[in-house]
């Protein structure tokens, strides 16, 4: 172990947090100042936070962007959209992804590394093809509609996309990978006597279940988790492509601000509230439970 | 029986809806009809049109000389910063340096993208670089939401092994930059690969963030495809999936045969 930072260790150590401060926590700070700027017509469409004029220096900040935006239930309605989304999938991708991680780690070893490779393959395959599928599937002329209407359920297709229920779909089926790998990871560390042990001493195929295989698949359940829901709450592509504009999401309205409206200081004030309301919980969150983990050892 | 039963109508269930989008997928891709899901023969026509889209193969091209340099950045970055978290023990204010490198972890990427995208913007005002948006730029953007990924699975490598063998090789006299390559570099080499191939596949499959920070001439493709696919559907990106799907199944399948010889051995 190195235990005094020599001189030509400093940059080593210091290089790659020069690069995540100037690259990361200086544009942060930025958008900051241009979400209290003033908008103005021009490039760029905001007025300088500060100016000189006879009178001596004028700060032009304001508060206005954060109250527009709270003032219109059209920015809160898609904050909450986006953590509902987020929340509806990740517990989807959990309780479809629970049983498979389970059964897949629990089956013998060779059949279980071909199934862990199937399981990989979709996690590597491009993101945005495997959205694009679901457009294909769900389309008016496409083979669901087209299978419900051969087995009569159906007599005219029915339109299936752009709405919120195709984007809850495709993000449990692009997202579901995420969950299923780190549950995985754990299930498979686990003991199968203790399941037996647990039958002889009587407890029930349930009480087994709830009272030893979950705590020790909890650190599983939340690393699986934190994958879903974290790029879930700013998601874009998803809405998109798959929604409609029944139920519009964060991502999107950032989206549209910046390149559609071009309103910078509105786009910059919506992606601070965004890191208040959507990440900031999530940081609480692992602290408490890096905590509790803690405390548990 | 009941058990096993319900063990394979769960996995049989679980991999056929993993799975029956992108083969529906390759299937259409065969389709000799613009209309993607009018069935009218058998062809290899939208192959063919994809291999002349030069737009396409440009794309494909930026990709993957975006994605190869930023996860070579993103990883010799990475390994330092899992290196100075787990090894040097007087790092002074630790917690900070930790919140710094595991943050980009938690921002989702179109405040990323609008962050960078604002920032290059003012400072090609202030001192004039970057002087326009292009390639540069998405592989900076790359390299920065990389190496917090790549320094995660560093770190946990690194805190998982035994550290005694680097003080063993300290007491025998080895300097401090030799017991890096000598010791700890081989220990970690799988982490390193593995690290380098989710920076990589995180470059090759970015959307939102090369959108933000893309300029002329720097189109990546995604991007390319998602202008494709926005409105509407398109036979060359069926595919173009068909295409890559197999080179993931390759590889994959190699990795599987190259695991199963080592374990024999």
């Amino acid at each position: 172990m190195i235990k005094n930072l020599k001189k030509q260790n400093v940059w080593f150590v210091f290089t790659p947090y020069l690069w995540l401060v100037l690259f990361f926590f200086v544009p942060l700070a930025l958008i900051f100042k241009i979400s209290i700027s003033v908008s103005e017509w021009g490039m760029p469409p905001y007025r300088d936070l500060f100016s000189f004029s006879e009178n001596g220096l004028k700060i032009n900040s304001t508060l206005g962007n954060y109250l527009f935006i709270f003032s219109d239930p059209f920015y809160i309605r898609s904050y909450l959209n986006s953590l509902s989304l987020a929340f509806t999938s990740t517990v989807l991708c959990l309780l479809i992804g629970y049983p498979i991680a389970f059964y897949v780690a629990k089956s013998k070893p060779s059949i279980r590394n071909i199934l862990l490779i199937m399981l990989i393959i979709p996690f590597w395959s491009s993101f945005l093809l495997r959205v694009y599928a679901w457009k294909v599937l769900l389309q008016g002329s496409g083979i669901i509609n087209s299978i419900l209407i051969h087995i009569g359920l159906i007599s005219e297709p029915i339109s299936m996309l752009h709405n919120h229920y195709a984007v809850i779909l495709g993000v449990v089926y692009t997202y579901l990978p995420f969950m299923i790998l780190p549950l995985y990871g754990y299930l498979v560390k686990f003991d199968l006597n203790l399941i037996d042990a647990s039958n002889d001493l009587g407890a029930k195929p349930l009480n087994t279940f709830v009272k030893v295989i979950l705590p020790l698949s909890l650190p599983g359940i939340v690393a699986g988790s934190m994958l879903v829901f974290i790029p879930v709450v700013g998601e874009y592509i998803i809405p998109e492509m798959l929604g409609g504009s029944d139920k519009l999401y964060f991502g999107k309205i950032i989206w549209d601000e910046f390149f559609v409206n071009r309103d910078w200081p509105i786009a910059s004030a919506l992606a601070m509230s965004g890191i208040v309301i959507l990440v900031f919980p999530i940081i609480i969150f692992q602290l408490m439970y890096a905590k509790y983990n803690f405390k548990n050892e | 029986m009941n058990k096993l039963f319900f063990k394979i109508f769960t996995l049989t269930i679980g991999f056929s809806f993993l799975y029956f989008p992108i083969l529906t997928l390759i299937a259409y891709s065969f389709n000799d009809n613009k209309r993607v899901m009018v069935w009218k023969g058998f062809s290899f026509r939208w192959y063919k049109e994809l291999f002349q889209n030069e737009q396409i193969l440009e794309a494909f091209y930026t990709s993957l000389k975006i994605a190869s340099l930023s996860a070579t950045f993103a990883t010799i970055m990475g390994v330092m910063i899992g290196f100075s978290l787990t090894r040097i023990s007087k790092i002074p204010a630790r917690p900070f340096f930790i919140f710094l490198s595991s943050s980009p972890l938690v921002m989702p990427e179109i405040i990323l993208g609008l962050s960078l995208l604002l920032f290059f913007i003012s400072s090609n005002h202030i001192i004039g670089f970057p002087s326009s948006k292009g390639q540069l730029t998405v592989l900076i953007s790359h390299i920065t939401f990389s190496v917090a990924f790549v320094a995660v699975i560093i770190q946990s490598r690194l805190s998982s092994y035994d550290k005694n063998i680097e003080e063993a090789a300290q007491d025998l006299g080895t300097i401090p930059n030799m017991i890096f390559w000598k010791v700890t570099a081989p220990v970690i080499l799988p982490a390193i690969l593995s690290g380098w191939l989710l920076a990589f596949t995180l470059s090759l499959d970015d959307l939102v963030v090369a959108s933000f920070t893309t300029g002329p001439g720097a189109n990546t493709l995604p991007i390319v495809v998602f202008s494709k696919v926005r409105l509407g559907l398109s036979p060359e990106v069926n595919a173009l999936s068909a295409i890559i799907m197999l080179i993931v199944i390759l590889a994959a399948i190699s990795i599987y045969l190259i695991n199963r010889s080592n374990i024999k051995k």
